[in-house]
């Protein structure tokens, strides 16, 4: 048995490969995620803070008055309030003329890609504040005074720190959120698989512990896919333990079947050797009877093993009965075992097509001839009919049959008794009713008006009969 | 003071010098630990008074001897000029910069003029004494109204600003030139109280009319202001930095917490951008903000405790006069331009000495 755990160390379970699956899908989305959380932060960030930024600039820009011919501003709290709400972040702001002269505020050079007079909407840019990246934003106001015309500029700008932060706060919330929406997902997963890949484990277990020669019929449950495996197993089995069983039963009865016929041709011959000449002629007569016996013994044997053979390997095709009985009609086997009887053949014009092996049938129906030749009473009729879908070849003779505790007994697959006697009663119908079982037929045997009959019925295939 | 102060005693005495001022630099003087020869020079430009400050530097080094702290004290508007020159290169930096003109200062680190430094004892301090971890509040001290008790009696005294309206509208003849504030075009110091107080309470419109009615003087040193009131030329100074007053010998002083709200000051430090010595200036902004350092700077009077029996103020009359982006608003030319014209206004040219 540890053979076979061995075998299995070496592979994934499937267990393994479908959560290495969703293990991979689930990361592969995780990345994603964070990439658009990180992307989406980014933008929340860059919208709120902006937002700000504005403000501060148009809260300056309110202020600006006109006081003397000058525009004067008068920088609110507010503005910086605002901006401080980003509390780490440095400040630049400046107030700016029409010719870009600075009025108040910080002096440095502001990126500007624009001209004064379009500008009519706030307009941000990115640019740097001492060497640290940072997000500006320009606001015009309008003067049209008696002593002042003009745009005046307010240039707000402010380092990058909150942004980046808010950025990656909101990012790594979405990212947690995921996270463990992705362990969830990974844990109801794994019970998911787990429960649906339970039958398979049992299943393998089952397999894995099972002694090699047990040819038993394994439970079926579980989903349709096992259902079709474990039937699909079983009946593989069924067949190899069928098999397996012919292989005994023909050994064992050739072994029963072969000593005593044996036994007796030996003792036959040595007397023959011993005995005075004027016996030997009835003793060589006395041998070469039991061993024509012993031949159609070892005929029928091996046919026997040839039908259960072949109704296992080879598969039911059309057949058309009456070929079947044509051809034991004209094999003219009976002219051999019975020169003396007469033997009629009975076939309509009609085909009788059952789904059978056809060398299988033509054995089950020389049997059949040959039990009448050998136990019944000229005139012998072999035949087929159809009736309600049975199609049927029968062999009919003239006698009244056996004996009725012989009919219920006959047909096992040997009898001592006989097989002693140094013939094979019995051997012959017992193929046939291997013939009957291998498709789903069955053995009559009955009395009539003519005489004794045994007929092989087997199901009538339609679909072909009609065509 | 206790242990340290024999200690320092003895080291000032060997090393007390007043170097020649350079321009702006009003004194200077070196600190080392007693016998120790030390490695490393930190430079410290300061705007408080080095008799006041002496006790902490002097304890600084007996903690570090392999330092010698240079301390230069200036001006506030000379220190920034100064500052702001060293950032932009023309001038030499200073190691540590500290100054009562917080604005100044808030200014000075929105130019990138200043290191970031980060410890455990900065991270404990408030938001509102911390901007960018490159600016730190150390001192914690209270402007406050002084007056001379044998002149004005407890009952006229003003415990608040409405008090000192109603003082200044009931008897303005009697206080005719004989109230003083700072000069806030002089003071940084004294712009910056100004400045909060106009934006905290619509008294300070009333304030400036009933400065205007009583004449009053604005003028320029902290030590001038409450040597005139011990001395009666004065009755009474407003906004007077409360950490001064006990550093002048005094007789006839009272000094009131105005109950309506009382400014705080907390005085800035800085490490310079540029700083030959950052390693060991954040090593002493630790040592002012570590306990030790703190007890040294309440002796002082640098850190006003608010716990202390004189003190009538409670907590929610205290205004902190935030370390933060805020205060740009008060460095603006514009800004600032209106509200001295407004002052002046008010004070009159000849008010000022």
């Amino acid at each position: 048995m540890n053979s076979h755990m061995v075998a299995l160390n070496g592979q994934r379970t499937l267990l393994s490969r479908v959560m290495g699956g969703v293990l991979s899908l689930l990361a592969v989305g995780g990345i994603l995620v964070t990439i658009a959380a990180f992307a989406y932060g980014k933008n929340a960030a860059r919208q709120s803070f902006d937002r700000i930024l504005l403000g501060a600039a148009n809260d300056i820009a309110e202020s600006i008055d006109i006081v003397n011919g000058a525009p004067i501003a008068d920088i609110p709290v507010s503005a910086f309030g605002l901006l401080s709400l980003a509390a780490d972040d440095r400040i630049f702001y400046s107030v700016r003329g029409p010719q870009g002269e600075v009025l108040t505020g910080y002096a440095g050079a502001v990126a500007r890609d624009f001209t004064h007079d379009t500008l009519t909407t706030p307009a941000f840019f990115d640019s740097t504040l001492q060497g640290e990246r940072a997000r500006f934003v320009t606001v015009a106001r309008r003067f049209s005074e008696r002593d002042f015309s003009g745009a005046v500029f307010v240039f707000v700008g402010q380092t990058l720190r909150a942004r980046n932060a808010m950025a990656l706060d909101l990012t790594k919330g979405a990212v947690l959120v995921t996270g463990i929406g992705g362990i969830a997902l990974l844990l109801g997963a794994f019970l998911v698989i787990r429960s649906a890949m339970r039958p398979l484990e049992i299943l393998t277990r089952d397999l894995s512990q099972r002694d090699p020669y047990d040819l038993t019929p394994m439970t079926a449950d579980g989903p349709a896919e096992v259902v079709v495996m474990v039937h699909a197993m079983n009946r593989f089995m069924q067949r190899l333990d069928r098999q397996v069983g012919a292989m005994k039963h023909l050994i064992s009865d050739t072994a029963h079947q072969l000593r005593t016929p044996v036994a007796a041709i030996r003792a036959q011959a040595e007397l023959a050797i011993e005995d005075d000449p004027a016996h030997r002629t009835q003793r060589l007569e006395r041998l070469v009877r039991r061993t024509r016996s012993l031949g159609t013994l070892l005929d029928q044997m091996l046919s026997r093993a040839m039908v259960i053979h072949r109704t296992d390997n080879a598969p039911p095709s059309a057949v058309d009965l009456r070929d079947v009985a044509l051809k034991v009609f004209e094999d003219r086997d009976h002219e051999v075992l019975a020169p003396e009887a007469e033997v009629r053949l009975e076939i309509g014009d009609v085909a009788v097509i059952v789904m059978a092996d056809e060398i299988s049938l033509s054995e089950a129906a020389k049997n059949m001839l040959a039990n009448a030749l050998r136990h019944g009473t000229s005139p012998i009729t072999i035949g087929v009919c159809a009736d309600q879908g049975i199609g049927e070849i029968w062999v009919q003779d003239a006698g009244s049959g056996p004996a009725d505790d012989v009919i219920d007994t006959i047909g096992q697959r040997f009898e001592r008794s006989a097989a002693s006697k140094g013939n094979s009663a019995g051997l012959g119908l017992s193929i046939v009713r291997a013939v009957a079982e291998a498709f789903e037929g069955k053995v009559h045997m009955a009395r009539n008006d003519q005489g004794f009959r045994v007929s092989l019925a087997l199901p009538a295939d339609h679909s072909v009969e009609e065509v | 003071m206790g242990d340290v102060s024999p200690l320092w005693r003895l080291s000032l005495m060997v090393l007390c010098l007043i170097a020649a001022p350079a321009i702006g630099q009003e004194a200077s003087q070196r600190f080392i630990a007693k016998d120790a020869t030390p490695s490393t020079v930190l430079v410290v430009r300061s705007t408080t008074d080095i008799s006041i400050f002496a006790p902490a530097l002097a304890a600084f080094v007996a903690a570090n001897p392999s330092v010698e702290i240079a301390y230069e004290q200036w001006g506030s508007n000379a220190l920034y000029a100064n500052s702001l020159a060293a950032c932009e290169g023309t001038a030499t930096p200073a190691d540590v910069v500290i100054s009562s003109g917080v604005h100044q200062m808030v200014d000075l680190v929105n130019r990138a003029c200043a290191s970031a430094y980060q410890s455990e004892f900065t991270a404990q301090l408030p938001a509102a004494r911390r901007w960018r971890d490159e600016l730190w509040g150390i001192t914690r001290e209270a402007a406050v109204i002084i007056y001379n008790t044998d002149l004005v009696s407890a009952e006229d005294a003003p415990r608040t600003r409405f008090a000192l309206l109603d003082l200044m509208r009931r008897s303005s003849d009697d206080f005719m030139g004989k109230i003083a504030t700072y000069d806030v075009e002089a003071s940084g110091l004294g712009f910056l109280f100004a400045f909060m107080d106009s934006q905290e309470a619509t008294t300070f419109g009333g304030l400036l009319e009933g400065f205007a009615r009583v004449d009053a003087v604005a003028t320029c040193c902290s030590a001038e202001i409450i040597e005139g009131v011990d001395s009666g030329r004065y009755k009474i100074a407003y906004n007077v930095l409360g950490s001064y007053v006990d550093t002048v010998p005094h007789e006839n002083l009272g000094v009131i917490y105005p109950e309506d709200y009382t400014l705080f000051l907390s005085r800035a430090f800085m490490i310079q951008k540029g700083a030959h010595q950052g390693a060991t200036a954040g090593g002493f902004l630790d040592f002012l903000l570590s306990p030790r350092g703190r007890a040294l700077l309440s002796q002082s009077t640098l850190i006003h405790d608010s716990n202390s029996d004189e003190t009538a103020a409670n907590e929610s009359a205290t205004r902190y006069i935030p370390i933060g982006p805020t205060l740009l608003v008060a460095m603006d030319r514009h800004r600032r331009a209106r509200f001295i014209e407004k002052w002046r206004d008010s004070f009159g040219v000849d008010a000022v000495k």
